[in-house]
């Protein structure tokens, strides 16, 4: 059963019951499940965790969702890997990456969408929608076929074909929208507000904000239930980055793990970083900004949850780095070229933005530090195009190949002895 | 008649200025605040404006025209 008591405003704490609203009528705050974790405790223990599915579903309980019609795709319990290599080389004792390019649709965006596609069954949608500029519409696509509801994904009309392609394949209604970044908000938002939809990240939003939950879950999990001393996670609305540290604080409320006062640290790309700006401004009033990045999946001009995520980093003495997109490229390749695992964009962010957040002194050596990789470099080919090596070309005879080796290399490599 | 949500976000130079009054006043538009944060170097404020389409949007082209930000309430719902 779901332990979800009402939805309560963020800012002025009135509360309202579990409906598909997400703004309260009133400061037009935004508002957030809150459950009854009382009742949670006494019903939620490790070894329950533990025997639960091989998915984020384990964690049931603490979502906000009947977990019997809950739709599973298999998102979720993707990997944390001991980061070795790449800690080596930044100087970090206890690295860990969490390793989300391995949900279905190869991002985060699977946990989110997948409860907000079990609650919008719940309150008997027909249609699931949502505005994207990738990770998001190949979730909402591939949920809403599984859920066999239809599906309306607003995309940007030069979006790339790859990510055209991993939503058409589920055959939403696809609507490609020739404009500026402001006005397909706009558009969006009226559509929203015109019908009867449930659109993920809007009116569904308070409960498609707490699949996030679950990445701070498995961490913990995985770390053999322990909360983490230091995350590195990308800041795009600041949702997923405040959602993850709640995670965290939940599983200490219920007892699963000893409280750590757990650091929150995040990354943005220069072209899109308004909420490491106000950080580094020390303020807490965001200023939006038209975004110019690579890092797409990143790209928030005015972050939802930016103030929010600010008021963590504070509050956990945390910090915000801003990497340029040659560094975005190199941080891609730093990860796959020390760990072999190939990230989208934002996990490019991640990587430099943890490597100028060790230089600056905020991560300590010692820390047990997870870096969140949240989409598949698959995704963002085009971005890592110019720098990677081509392939040497040579005719199918063993002179060519030894001649390209030696060009490259300058030196044969040893033969077999004879 | 509409309603539009919106956020003004003032700088320093425009803390005293009665801007919601003005707005309020010189065109044919209600203005219901909600939330804000005023200090003395900045402030923000949310807030409901209803009129008809077209005097809300001369209105908050005056507004933008005296220097004060204007950003729609509920952020980017684009995401990545």
């Amino acid at each position: 059963m779901s332990f979800a008591k009402n939805l309560k405003c963020r800012e002025c704490g009135r509360d309202y019951s579990l409906d598909p609203i997400h703004v309260c009528e009133f400061c037009f705050g935004p508002l957030e499940v809150f459950y009854d974790y009382e009742a949670m405790g006494r019903a939620v223990t490790r070894d329950h965790i533990e025997g639960g599915p091989p998915t984020m579903w384990r964690y049931a309980e603490l979502l906000p969702c009947n977990p019997e019609t809950a739709i599973d795709i298999g998102t979720g319990l993707t990997p944390l890997v001991r980061a070795r290599n790449l800690g080596r080389l930044l100087g970090l004792d206890r690295l860990y990456i969490k390793n989300d390019c391995q949900n279905p649709t190869w991002s985060f965006k699977d946990r989110v969408v997948s409860v907000a596609t079990s609650v919008a069954r719940e309150f008997e949608f027909d249609t699931l929608a949502c505005a994207s500029t990738g990770n998001l519409a190949n979730s909402v696509a591939a949920h809403a076929a599984r859920a066999g509801m239809k599906a309306r994904v607003f995309i940007p009309a030069d979006l790339e074909q790859g990510k055209i392609i991993g939503s058409a394949i589920y055959s939403p209604t696809l609507v490609a929208v020739d404009g500026g970044y402001d006005e397909v908000n706009r558009l969006c938002s009226e559509v929203s507000d015109k019908y009867p939809w449930a659109f993920v990240n809007i009116n569904m939003r308070p409960y498609y904000a707490e699949g996030s939950k679950t990445l701070g879950y498995e961490v913990c999990e995985q770390l053999g239930w322990r909360a983490p001393d230091h995350c590195i996670v990308p800041l795009a609305s600041g949702s997923l980055y405040t959602k993850i540290y709640k995670g965290i604080k939940e599983l200490s409320w219920l007892g699963l793990v000893d409280w750590r006062a757990t650091r929150m640290s995040g990354a943005q790309a220069e072209g899109c970083s308004p909420i490491a700006e106000a950080w580094n401004r020390r303020s807490f009033l965001i200023k939006p900004q038209k975004p110019n990045t690579i890092a797409k999946s990143l790209a928030i001009g005015n972050p939802a949850d930016g103030y929010y995520a600010l008021k963590t980093m504070a509050d956990t003495n945390g910090a915000a780095a801003t990497v340029t997109d040659e560094e975005v490229v190199e941080g891609i390749q730093l990860l796959a070229e020390t760990e072999g695992i190939f990230a989208e964009t934002a996990g490019g962010v991640v990587i430099s933005g943890l490597r100028r957040l060790v230089d600056d002194g905020h991560v300590r050596a010692d820390e047990v530090v997870v870096a969140f990789i949240t989409g598949a470099g698959l995704k963002t080919q085009e971005a890592v195009l110019p720098a990677i090596q081509p392939p040497l070309t040579i005719r199918a005879t063993l002179d060519s190949f030894e001649e390209a080796l030696e060009e490259r290399d300058g030196v044969l490599p040893a033969a077999r002895g004879v | 008649m509409d309603k539009l949500r919106v956020k003004f976000t003032f700088v320093e130079s425009l803390i005293k200025e009665p801007i919601i009054w003005k707005l309020g006043r010189e065109f044919e538009v209600v203005t219901n605040i909600r939330r804000a944060d005023v200090q003395a170097d900045r402030g923000w404020v949310i807030l409901e404006l209803e009129g008809e389409r077209d005097e809300i949007d001369r209105g908050l082209d005056w507004v933008k025209d005296q220097g004060v930000r204007i950003d729609p309430v509920y952020e980017d719902v684009v995401e990545g």
